[in-house]
Parts: C-alpha cells; structure tokens; sequence
C-alpha cells in the first residue's frame, strides 16, 4: 500500500498535465505546440538511427571529456592552491574575476584563439566548468578541521597519504557541491558551442529545425536536451550517495544527538 | 568571503596576483607567443574599456542586458515565492510535485532558445524567458527549503494562539524561509546574468552578448575582450550587491548562519 502510494505521488501530476496537454491539444491546429502523440513520434524517428550517432553521441563525448578534464583540473589545481597559503592570497582575486565571467562569452574568445573545432568546444566547456570546481575545492582544502589536521601531523601522516586519508575526504562535501554546479554549466555549454559555431551536434540541430520551421523536430530536441539533464542530475545523486555517504551518515548523526 | 580573518598581507598579494596577471597579459603577445590580432595586450584591451565607459552605445547594451537581468529575476522571484509558500506549506502538495519538480529543474534553460526564437523573435522578451526559467528553480527550491524548516513547536503556539493561515505565514513561515530566499537570491542572480548575457549572445537580442558577437564578427577583437571584461565586472558587481542586500536584509537574523556553499 506504502509503495503503491509514493508510486501515486510520483507519476499522479506528470500524468495530469500530460493529460490536459492532450485533451487541449486534440481539436487544435496549432502550429507551435505538437501533439503529445506526433512528439513521441518525432523523438523516436528524429533521435534513433544515424542522428544519434551523428550528433548526439559526439556531443555527448565532447561534453564528458570536458567535464571530466575540468574536475581533474580543477581538483588537482585547487588541492595546490588550497593547501599554499600563499599561492591562494595571489591568486585567489585573479580566480574569483574568471569565475564572475558568464562562461558563455567566452566561446567567441576561443573560436578566436583556436578556430572552429571540437578542441574548441571542449576547451569552452572546460573554461566555463573548472571555476567552480576549481573555488570549492580551494574552499574545501582550506576548511580542513585544525584537530584532524594536526593529529595527521602528530602521527607523521604527510604527502600521498595526508592526501589520501585527510585532505580528499574533509573537501569532498565541497567538491561534490562545485561538481554539481560543474554538470549543469557543462550541458549549458555543450548546447550553446553547438549553437554558436559548428555544423553538427544536438545544439545546431535543434536551431536548425527551428529555423527551417520543422516544429515538433524542435520540440523533440528540447526534450532531447530535458532527458540528458535530468539523467545527469540522476547520475549525480547515483555517484552523490556512493561517494558522499559516510558524510550523510555522520550529519544525521550529529543532527539526532 | 571572510576576508577580516586573512592575513594583513592577503589582499596586496591579490594585488599583486591581479597585477602579474596583467602583465603576463601584455606580455604574452608582445613577445609573439600569441598573434596579437588574436590577443591584444592588456593595455590596449583596458584602454579600449575604459573608452567604452564615454560611449553611449556601450551603457545602451548594459542597460538592455541589465533590464532583462532585473525583470527575469523579480518575476521569478515573485512566482517562486507564491509558489513555493502554496507548495511548501502542504503536505499533499509538496509530495505531489516533487516528481515534477526535480523533472522539470535540470532541463538546462538554453534548451529553450529556439523557442523563445518562435516566440519573440529577437526583442527582450526573448531574453526575458530564459531568465525567468533558470532562475525560478533556484528560488523555489529555496523556498521549499525555507518552508520545511519551519520549527513545529512555532508553527503549533501559533496555531493554538489562534493565528490565521495568513498570519502563521506573516509570523511564523516568512522569518524561517528569508534566510533561505536570500540564498537562493543570490544565486539565481548568478545564473540570471548568465543567462541574460547568453540569450543576447546566440539570439542577437540587445544586449552586451549581441555586442560581444558583433564586435567579433566584425573583427574588433580588443573590443570584444573589453567587452568579456566587462561582463566579467558586473558579475562581481552583481554578487557583491547581493551580498550587501543579503547582510542588510537578515541584520534581524540572530544565529550567524554557516555560509551556505554556493
């Protein structure tokens, strides 16, 4: 009954909406706003087959290189600076100004610098990720408990294994939180290099039907692009839980007591 | 930022940082590393900043980028508040949204551009849309926060004392969720700049972005990193105003919250 019932609450609204889209939908005519029937239909017929291996997996695989590249980068770059007090007091104005720059205007900046290629693309989504990565990993390594900090010293722990044992844990929480942010900048990137400067992708797809008017083709690529955020945002939380579940665990405890 | 517990010495080595950045700058294409017609040096990109400050296009562009960053938010913000308060303060509702919610909140705004193509066409309402959308969630999920930590002894007195549905929101709900509002404020302002400045850039509605892809286009490249720099300062200015407006706004606020991580 319990189950049958949260399994009410999760689909109940989807499926009204759904339903009122439909019913309205039904007599009409109107050239914007597809039919839920005719949606299904584009998004099966214009996503499966060549499309899919044409634009939306090499979108795809420039949007993960970049964001992994940028959580390398900006982890590995952030344990440096954070842990260097003076190397953060140098840097860290210079930083906060990169990060304050709407990653997007960025991308005529490197179409100049490297030309219109997927080098390109990648480049953008990795200067427009890094940033918050990059300021909470800084952030994270700095607020490394003083007691544990100093134990780690007592008992000799230092190098590769205060890395391992002291540093990465303690800043995880605030890695995951800029890791987060990193994902939805990454998609938004993918999609407007794709808008701005290319001849293939899910990006210039989607524009490209829109200004050849094929309507319910752009409407399934605005679904399209919806799926893709939100099975990132799952996968986030998937990995969020694997990773961060000890310190789940310890602020319910701390929260009970 | 908690810049009163830095050392004395902190904000000249960012000082310094800012400066080193500067000249590595001015250098790197005044030794040829880079084509200077790719990278002007910075001497030559500020100058052409500060020229910009004199010019009545250029306050035009910020005006348009900021009308559409300042409408979009205080729309959402609106809606997010009414919204969220009916949401937050049912049970019923608060489960049976959730799906829709968390559905709804990851779709990345720019997937709307071509629509608001079809809509608008390139005026500022274009802009507007896309505004609207990417920061309503934050707001609302913010609100939803704010709402659900609403001490239970508080909202019970208040019941018992006879308070009305609208009054326990007056006393009880709106004092515990500001704190969470201003947060979530603060960083759909980020976004909304993000946003304003990207519908203008890849629509060509006015704004600093139909400049940028001008500029570019026509290459006038120093005027086009003038033109990123810019956006770059408003950014700041942007987060530092909502700083300002946060610290003013919760002074009332006795527990010093942790700074929530943005």
């Amino acid at each position: 009954m319990n189950t049958l019932k949260k399994a009410g609450y999760l689909v109940a609204l989807p499926a009204l909406l759904i339903f009122i889209w439909w019913i309205s939908t039904l007599g009409s005519t109107n050239f914007f706003v597809p039919k839920p029937g005719m949606l299904v239909d584009k998004l099966v017929t214009v996503w499966t087959g060549e499309r899919l291996v044409e634009d939306v997996l090499p979108s795809l695989t420039r949007l993960i290189i970049g964001i992994l590249l940028a959580i390398v980068l900006g982890t590995g770059l952030g344990i440096l600076v954070g842990t260097t007090r003076w190397l953060r007091n140098l840097l860290e104005p210079v930083l906060e100004f990169f990060r304050a720059i709407p990653p997007p205007v960025l991308i005529p900046v490197l179409m100049l610098l490297i030309g219109v290629n997927d080098q390109m693309k990648i480049a953008v989504i990795v200067s427009g990720c890094i940033w918050p990565v990059l300021l909470n990993t800084i952030e994270g390594v700095r607020a490394v408990d003083g007691v544990l900090s100093d134990s780690a010293r007592t008992f000799r722990i230092s190098g590769v294994a205060r890395l391992r044992y002291l540093v990465l844990p303690s800043a995880s929480p605030q890695i995951m939180a800029g890791v987060r942010q990193c994902l939805s900048i990454g998609l938004i990137l993918m999609v407007i290099s794709e808008m701005f400067a290319s001849s293939e992708g899910l990006g210039f797809t989607i524009v490209q039907f829109q200004r050849s008017f094929a309507i319910p083709e752009m409407w399934s690529g605005i679904v399209v692009l919806g799926l893709i955020g939100v099975a990132m945002s799952f996968m986030f939380q998937w990995a969020e839980r694997r990773i961060l579940g000890w310190y789940h665990g310890l602020r319910e405890v701390e929260h009970a007591e | 930022m908690n810049t009163t517990k830095r050392l004395p010495t902190g904000p000249l080595l960012g000082l310094a940082g800012i400066l080193g950045f500067l000249l590595t700058w001015e250098l790197i294409p005044r030794l040829g590393v880079v084509n200077p017609r790719f990278l002007p040096p910075a001497s030559e990109v500020l100058g052409v900043f500060f020229s910009n400050l004199g010019l009545g296009a250029f306050w035009t562009a910020v005006l348009d980028t900021m009308t559409g960053w300042f409408l979009g938010l205080l729309i959402a913000t609106a809606a997010a508040i009414v919204l969220g308060l009916v949401i937050g303060s049912s049970d019923f509702l608060r489960k049976a949204t959730n799906s829709t919610i968390e559905f709804l909140r990851p779709i990345p705004s720019v997937a709307l551009i071509p629509l608001a193509v079809l809509l608008f066409g390139l005026r500022l309402e274009s802009t507007l849309l896309l505004v609207i959308y990417a920061s309503f969630w934050q707001v609302l999920i913010q609100v939803l926060y704010g709402v659900a930590d609403v001490d239970p002894v508080a909202s019970n007195t208040a019941k018992s004392f006879g308070l009305g549905p609208l009054a326990r929101i007056r006393y009880v709900v709106w004092p515990t969720t500001l704190p969470y509002l201003m947060t979530g404020i603060r960083l759909a302002a980020a976004v909304a700049l993000i946003l304003a400045i990207t519908a203008s850039l890849i629509i060509g509605s006015p704004g600093l972005g139909k400049e940028i892809a001008n500029a570019q286009s026509g290459g006038a490249i120093s005027q086009m990193y003038a033109l990123v720099l810019t956006t770059g300062v408003l950014g700041i200015l942007i987060n530092m105003g909502m700083r300002f407006v946060e610290r003013r706004t919760l002074s009332w606020h006795s527990s010093v919250r942790g700074e929530v991580v943005v």
